[in-house]
């Protein structure tokens, strides 16, 4: 069952010149899979995710998540499904720094309208589940890397999205902490059954995945 | 409550910035009101300098004339006789609506003694309605009134300071002072509001005619009327009695100096339009103090939203809707602006309210007394008015920028900063 489905996906940038950045995408992702995105930069996978992950539009096409159409929603509405749908992991991580682990963990169930206490508690069970239990009360400039980075993932993971949208996620990572938050993410897929989009310019996290999409001058290559 | 929660950590987590903007709101709402309430001070302190007479009194002085007329040579003496007092109350009332009208009879050095202590004073034959013109209030006894006047009563109401001199700290209220060797109950202590260096003693108007006055001749009339209350109503007026003074007094009716007519309108008039210049001019100073603290919240909210915008980015990521970020920026200024502008509020009304009191428990010295500051307090709801101004544009400042940085895409303000 396919949970993504990209068909003939055009995209253009009018930044002075046109820019045809994505040149007819097809692809199919089914439901509780594991892949990686590669490419060059410039070659479109920044791009793709923003598309995936209705942070942008796109021009031509369709694009079917969870077999409902995504085209030219309102800011609204792209919200609330990326709220149901979709969680993001950052190369950055992106956390709230004036809110300390386990209040950045619970950001996503404060737009779902979910009592503070109730919030925290469940923040606090996945931060359990990342091993980052007693770094709740910290900032994260008190953090690591990595342990921002599982910060990162159980924020992406409390809204319970089918999808999870992850750039570079071991991009500002040691090698030893990169393997560490692979493995996590792999256990994630396997556990919870989210289905696992990795962009990645990084061959070993590549070939962690069990399918790489290859992306090369706005369409998708040999996989 | 959720929302108010979450603004409340994000006001927290900037509290530098939450206070700068707070303290230009204090500080704007507090100078606004300490101006204004000095303003007013000013005011009400050359008002109680100008207006110790009733706004509407004229006033009608014999003079000298300086034209010929009808035979008579220039500079002839005019008086006022007694048989002209009802005459011209009558011709008067026929083209004004006049309120008080009294004759006024002036002994000016009169020797008043109690028991073997004596005071110089001017005396004043006058009517009841006197005390309304001159705005003349009572401390102790009472005002002289119709019946003093139509049974001659020797009766007398004095000042504080002619009591003192006579009575040495005693009551003088129901005791008898002598004025020329007759006896005189004082049944009144006055007080004005400007006081003089020697106040009046006044009797009644029939009184004094009866005792002092073997000539029947007058000092002169006073009146005081409504709906005289413009420059030209004014001077219509003048130019009318100036006619009835002429035609019972025979004077030429376009020789100004035979009959002085002094006008407090015109006078008022003119020292009003000052006071409004002054009113003007203070609030002119405060609604630049009010937009310069309007700037200065502008400013903060620009840059607050600025940094902010990779904030707003990761919460649209999260799941947060244009609406619920546009709705947390307005709260937060809102919590803001009305929080500071109630502390400025109630500091500047505190302020002002103090030297009120202080002012007013001073001891008044000296025997003309000139005030330029009275009463430095302002209009409640001015104060008010001047808040939610605030309040509105501060939101506003906030409102703006916000629409726009929520416009970003989520992905371009990841990359901000």
């Amino acid at each position: 069952m396919s949970i993504i489905e990209l068909k003939n996906i055009h995209k253009t940038y009018n930044v002075g010149a046109p820019l045809h950045v994505l040149k007819g995408i097809n692809l199919t992702i089914n439901e509780g899979e594991f892949v990686s995105v590669m490419g060059a930069s410039g070659s479109g996978k920044s791009t793709l995710l923003n598309i995936l992950g209705m942070l942008d539009n796109y021009d031509e096409g369709e694009y079917l998540l969870d077999g409902e159409l995504i085209k030219d929603l309102s800011e609204t509405k792209s919200a609330k499904l990326r709220n149901q749908k979709i969680g993001f992991v950052f190369q950055f991580y992106n956390l709230l720094n004036f809110k300390n682990a386990m209040e950045n963990v619970a950001l996503p169930l404060y737009y779902r309208g979910i009592r503070r206490k109730q919030r925290n508690a469940i923040a606090l069970e996945y931060l359990d589940k990342m091993g980052i239990k007693d770094m709740a009360e910290h900032l994260p400039n008190e953090m690591s890397g990595g342990q921002k980075q599982r910060v990162a993932i159980a924020r992406a993971l409390i809204a319970k999205p089918k999808i999870i949208l992850a750039d570079e996620p071991t991009g500002a990572l040691d090698s030893q902490t990169s393997k560490e938050v692979m493995q996590l993410l792999r256990e994630v897929n396997r556990t919870e059954g989210v289905t696992m989009i990795i962009v990645t310019h990084d061959p070993n996290v590549a070939a962690q995945t069990d399918r790489l999409i290859k992306i090369q001058d706005g369409i998708i290559g040999d996989n | 409550m959720e929302t108010l929660k979450e603004i409340l950590d994000a006001l927290r987590a900037n509290r530098l910035r939450s206070f700068l903007t707070g303290f230009a709101i204090v500080w704007g709402i507090f100078m606004l009101i300490l101006l204004l309430a000095a303003g007013n001070g000013f005011k009400n302190g050359m008002e109680s300098n100008f207006f110790y007479m009733a706004k509407n009194t004229v006033m009608l002085y014999p003079g000298r004339t300086t034209m010929p007329y009808a035979g008579f040579q220039k500079g002839r003496q005019l008086n006022f006789k007694a048989e002209d007092i009802d005459y011209m109350e009558m011709e008067i009332r026929r083209i004004a609506k006049v309120e008080q009208y009294t004759p006024i009879f002036n002994i000016w050095n009169d020797t008043l003694t109690y028991k073997r202590e004596n005071d110089v004073s001017s005396l004043c034959g006058v009517r009841p309605g006197y005390e309304v013109m001159r705005s003349l209030s009572i401390e102790r006894g009472r005002f002289l009134n119709e019946v003093d006047e139509r049974n001659h009563n020797k009766v007398v109401l004095i000042h504080p300071k002619t009591e003192k001199n006579l009575f040495k700290g005693e009551d003088g209220v129901g005791k008898f002072i002598n004025i020329n060797n007759i006896p005189f109950k004082v049944v009144g202590i006055y007080t004005e509001k400007s006081e003089s260096w020697r106040p009046d003693v006044y009797i009644p108007f029939s009184t004094s005619q009866m005792i002092f006055n073997p000539s029947g001749l007058i000092t002169d009339i006073s009146f005081s009327v409504a709906g005289v209350d413009t420059k030209e109503k004014s001077e219509a007026l003048q130019n009318q009695l100036r006619r009835i003074l002429a035609r019972r007094l025979n004077f030429d009716p376009n020789d100004k100096e035979a009959v002085w007519i002094r006008d407090n309108v015109s006078n008022s008039m003119q020292s009003a339009s000052i006071f409004s210049a002054i009113v003007f001019f203070i609030w002119i100073i405060g609604i630049g103090t009010l937009v310069a603290g309007i700037v200065g919240v502008g400013n903060i909210m620009l840059i607050t939203i600025k940094e902010r915008t990779k904030e707003f980015g990761i919460r649209k990521t999260l799941g947060a809707t244009p609406a619920s970020i546009l709705k947390s920026v307005i709260f937060e200024s809102l919590i803001i602006t009305v929080s500071f502008g109630y502390i400025g509020l109630f500091l500047g009304i505190v302020l002002s309210e103090t030297v009120s009191k202080v002012l007013e428990s001073m001891p008044k010295s000296g025997d003309r007394e000139f005030t330029t500051f009275m009463n430095p307090t302002i209009d409640l709801s001015i104060a008010i008015t001047a808040l939610i101004i605030l309040v509105v544009a501060g939101t506003l400042a906030g409102y703006i920028p916000a629409r726009k940085a929520v416009k970003i895409k989520p992905i371009v303000a990841l990359q901000a900063k």
